[in-house]
């Protein structure tokens, strides 16, 4: 049992270190890593922008999507060395966030399904972060429950027409092209009848509407689609595969490991442990340090699972159902730290504004994301579903419209 | 990175189970349970037998000399078959405060006859209500003999030696405490068996009379062993904590594919899903926390403390929340004396307060953070 890098692992860290030290933005280092969950601002710089840029180096020298082959614009990495990047990367890695859907899920998709034309025509602009791309899944009737989905795809000639209404879809606003999954047989069963294809965002008949969220940002959009024309050539598997397609994507979500989950803990401690109340410092009354202990054991049974897992995947293992631990541990303690942390304040902690707010409102923006983290990829409830069945082998839920086609299956709770 | 035990390591784990599945069914540990022995003698043989005894007891002192983590592999399966016998008193708490500070002498004595089973060793620390500390210990030692009062005292009334924390200066300080080795069979002590919360290991009142000691390290150094000692055996008794964490999730898990309610396996409901879940999130991040407290007992890290209280800590939480509800999935069965529930249950909440309570370690994760933040 030993932390050390195998020497192969050592020599490729050294040498992504040294680069990092060369050529990442420096100037914005202090301010990423300061930034926690629901805070990642950069002042008087376009988050966007200095993210292309870093991302379009990192592609220059062979440092982007690392598990990719070399020739859809990645390096052809082990995973473990992907690990090692995100470690050494650190703060920088919080750039990253608007090419996580791209490279995370909707790449491999198109890895998986698309032409060899066409995954060297896009693979490397989306590795290089030139173009950026969505994932076009959840609606408002199909959630959680995915196959659920309305959104339309008729055949017509040689293309597909759309109708119908995406949301929840992240980075729509700025998306060049998106993956999308839609129903093209409604008198078979939900999940029998769908198809996935992948198209340009600017097409005409694609309306991007950003959704202001709970806490007042808009990362989120809706994306209606009247008669939208899709050709052929851009369907992703098989008509009515889509499903087969999707669980693809989601798979691949699973492979995000090791750069660590936000929890809100160290953000807290450091807070804590500089906070005066009135009879005292924080950190040496009993009930805060009750309240830290038994936080900082989740943060760092946290830690050391994804350390066990990357054990697992420099070994050559591929990462479990197991890793969905991390997110939903992640999020509601997040939720519950930042509340503690407010409640600490007082009736002082009301306040948000950075000039009013101890710890220049962090803990305040923290609260109002983390609802959305626990429901964003799948919600606790999911998450626990997974474990229990995938890890714990416990049967799956029941599914009333399982076999029924889905224009038989009721839209409406009541009456 | 290997964040992971070695193949090596894994071999002896299913060993261990294997032999334990065997020596130690649950009929075994509810025949102590039940007071018809004090422990299982048997299994205790078996073990020395089977060289888990003296796993980490160096070779020349009759041991396997095999190492702490592999002591960690066998705690564990020992948490997971509830083992009926004085192992963490005399493993983890006397064998390493030996380790630590026995002269050449205490180790040539004790230290083969642990390795062997002939010897049954304990810590005799609390007098009565609180956790660890320099203050609660009133126990007076003059001119090499004892006077006081311990309770409780881990297997206190089966010890042949006791390891004894008594106070030798009025300073008000730290080095006012000093450690002894008591021989339970050279008289002026007197042992009395307990009633607790978990039958199936004894708790006793030991007390000392004009009892004849000799000292176990230097002169004003009890608490900084004593120290130590907590915390190596913080680690080992939260891998005991961990299998019986696991074990209890197992009982759950395979309860709810057996049980048949309205129709369905109950499994089969979002309700107990869930809570299986939750079951194994905690007993997961328990585990995590413990591999990184056995990579630090193993390399005697300066990270070991911190290690030690959040593998505790963490450990605690999971045992005393798979074992609870472990009983709900079971329903109204779990409550019966009948199913094994009831014997996790017992054994959660017991091993929660051997070491000091879970408000005792929180405070020193937090003590010890600070101090590396500090750093």
């Amino acid at each position: 049992m030993n932390f050390d890098d195998t020497p192969q692992e050592a020599a490729f860290r050294a040498e992504a270190k040294a680069w990092i030290a060369a050529n990442a933005p420096k100037q914005y280092e202090e301010e990423l890593r300061k930034s926690s969950l629901g805070r990642t601002q950069l002042k008087g710089a376009n988050i966007l922008e200095v993210a292309k840029v870093w991302q379009k180096k990192k592609a220059d020298s062979g440092w982007a999507c690392l598990h990719w082959p070399k020739e859809y614009g990645g390096r052809g990495a082990s995973p473990i060395e992907r690990v090692i990047w995100q470690q050494e990367e650190g703060p920088f890695g919080k750039l990253s966030g608007m090419f996580i859907i791209g490279h995370g899920m909707c790449g491999p998709t198109m890895m998986a399904f698309a032409g060899e034309d066409q995954k060297r025509k896009y693979l490397p602009p989306l590795a290089s972060g030139e173009k950026i791309w969505c994932q076009l899944f959840s609606e408002p009737a199909g959630g959680s429950d995915v196959a659920g989905l309305r959104t339309r795809a008729e055949k017509k000639g040689d293309d597909w027409i759309i109708n119908g209404q995406k949301i929840w879809t992240s980075g729509a606003h700025y998306s060049d092209y998106g993956i999308l999954l839609t129903r093209t047989d409604p008198n078979v069963a939900k999940h029998k009848g769908l198809t996935m294809f992948f198209l340009d965002m600017k097409s005409p008949g694609v309306e991007v509407k950003p959704i202001k969220q709970a806490n007042g940002a808009s990362d989120f959009n809706e994306v209606y689609f009247t008669d939208v024309r899709i050709p052929d050539s851009q369907r992703l598997g098989a008509v009515n595969d889509g499903w087969n397609v999707s669980l693809t994507t989601l798979m691949n979500e699973r492979m995000s490991i090791g750069a660590g989950v936000s929890t809100g803990f160290p953000e807290l401690f450091e807070f804590c442990n500089g906070l005066m109340l009135d009879d005292g410092p924080a950190i040496e009354d009993r009930n805060v340090r009750s309240k830290l202990a038994n936080w900082a054991v989740k943060a760092s049974g946290l830690k050391y699972t994804s350390m066990r897992a990357i054990s697992a995947l420099s070994k050559g293992e591929r990462p479990g159902p197991e890793n969905s631990i991390g997110k939903l541990v992640a999020g509601s303690m997040i939720q519950d730290v930042a509340a503690y942390a407010l409640d600490l304040q007082g009736a002082a902690g009301v306040l948000s504004g950075p000039e009013d707010a101890e710890a220049t409102g962090k803990f305040q923006a923290m609260l109002l994301r983390a609802p959305g983290t626990r429901v964003e990829g799948g919600t606790d409830e999911i998450m626990r579903n997974i474990i229990a069945e995938r890890v714990l082998g416990l049967p799956g839920d029941i599914r009333v419209d399982k076999d029924v086609p889905f224009n038989k299956i009721p839209t409406k709770g009541r009456g | 990175m290997n964040f992971d035990f070695s193949d090596e390591q894994k071999q002896m784990r299913d060993e261990a189970r294997k032999f334990l599945a065997e020596k130690c069914p649950p009929k075994a540990v509810r025949t102590v349970l039940d007071g018809n022995a004090s422990y299982d003698k048997d299994l205790w043989q078996g073990l020395a037998e089977m060289g888990f005894l003296g796993v980490a007891i160096p070779e020349e002192f009759g041991g396997a000399g095999a190492g702490h983590l592999e002591l960690c592999v066998i705690a564990e399966e020992m948490g997971r078959a509830l083992a009926p016998v004085p192992f963490s008193s005399t493993v983890y708490l006397a064998a390493e405060a030996i380790l630590i500070a026995g002269s050449a002498a205490q180790k040539k004595k004790w230290l083969p006859a642990i390795a062997s089973g002939s010897a049954i060793g304990t810590l005799a620390l609390f007098e009565g209500k609180g956790n660890p500390s320099p203050e609660a210990i009133k126990l007076a030692a003059a001119g090499g003999t004892l006077n006081g009062v311990k309770k409780p005292v881990p297997d206190g009334a089966i010890a042949d030696f006791a390891i004894v924390a008594a106070r030798t200066g009025s300073t008000g300080r730290d080095s006012d405490i000093s450690l002894f080795l008591v021989d339970m069979k050279a008289g002026g002590v007197e042992a009395k068996a307990l009633t607790s919360l978990d039958p199936s290991r004894g708790q006793a009142e030991l007390t000392f009379k004009n009892c004849k000691a000799e000292p176990l390290g230097a002169a004003g150094e009890g608490w900084s062993v004593l120290s130590q000692v907590l915390d190596r055996a913080a680690v080992l008794m939260a891998f005991e904590q961990v299998g019986g964490a696991d074990r209890a999730l197992e009982m759950g898990r395979d309860y709810a594919l057996d049980r048949i309610a309205f129709g369905r396996p109950i499994g089969s409901f979002q309700a107990v899903k869930h809570m299986l879940a939750d079951m194994y999130v905690s007993a997961t991040l328990a585990r995590s926390n413990c591999y990184y407290g056995a990579w630090a007992l193993s390399t005697n890290a300066s990270e070991l403390p911190e290690a030690a209280a959040a593998a505790r800590i963490s450990a605690t939480q999971a045992f005393q929340h798979c074992a609870k509800n472990n009983i709900q999935v079971h329903g109204g069965m779990g409550f019966t004396w009948e199913f094994d529930c009831h014997m996790y249950y017992r054994r959660a909440n017991a091993t929660a307060l051997g070491l000091g309570s879970l408000s005792y370690w929180e405070d020193a994760l937090i003590d010890r953070m600070r101090k590396r933040n500090a750093a």
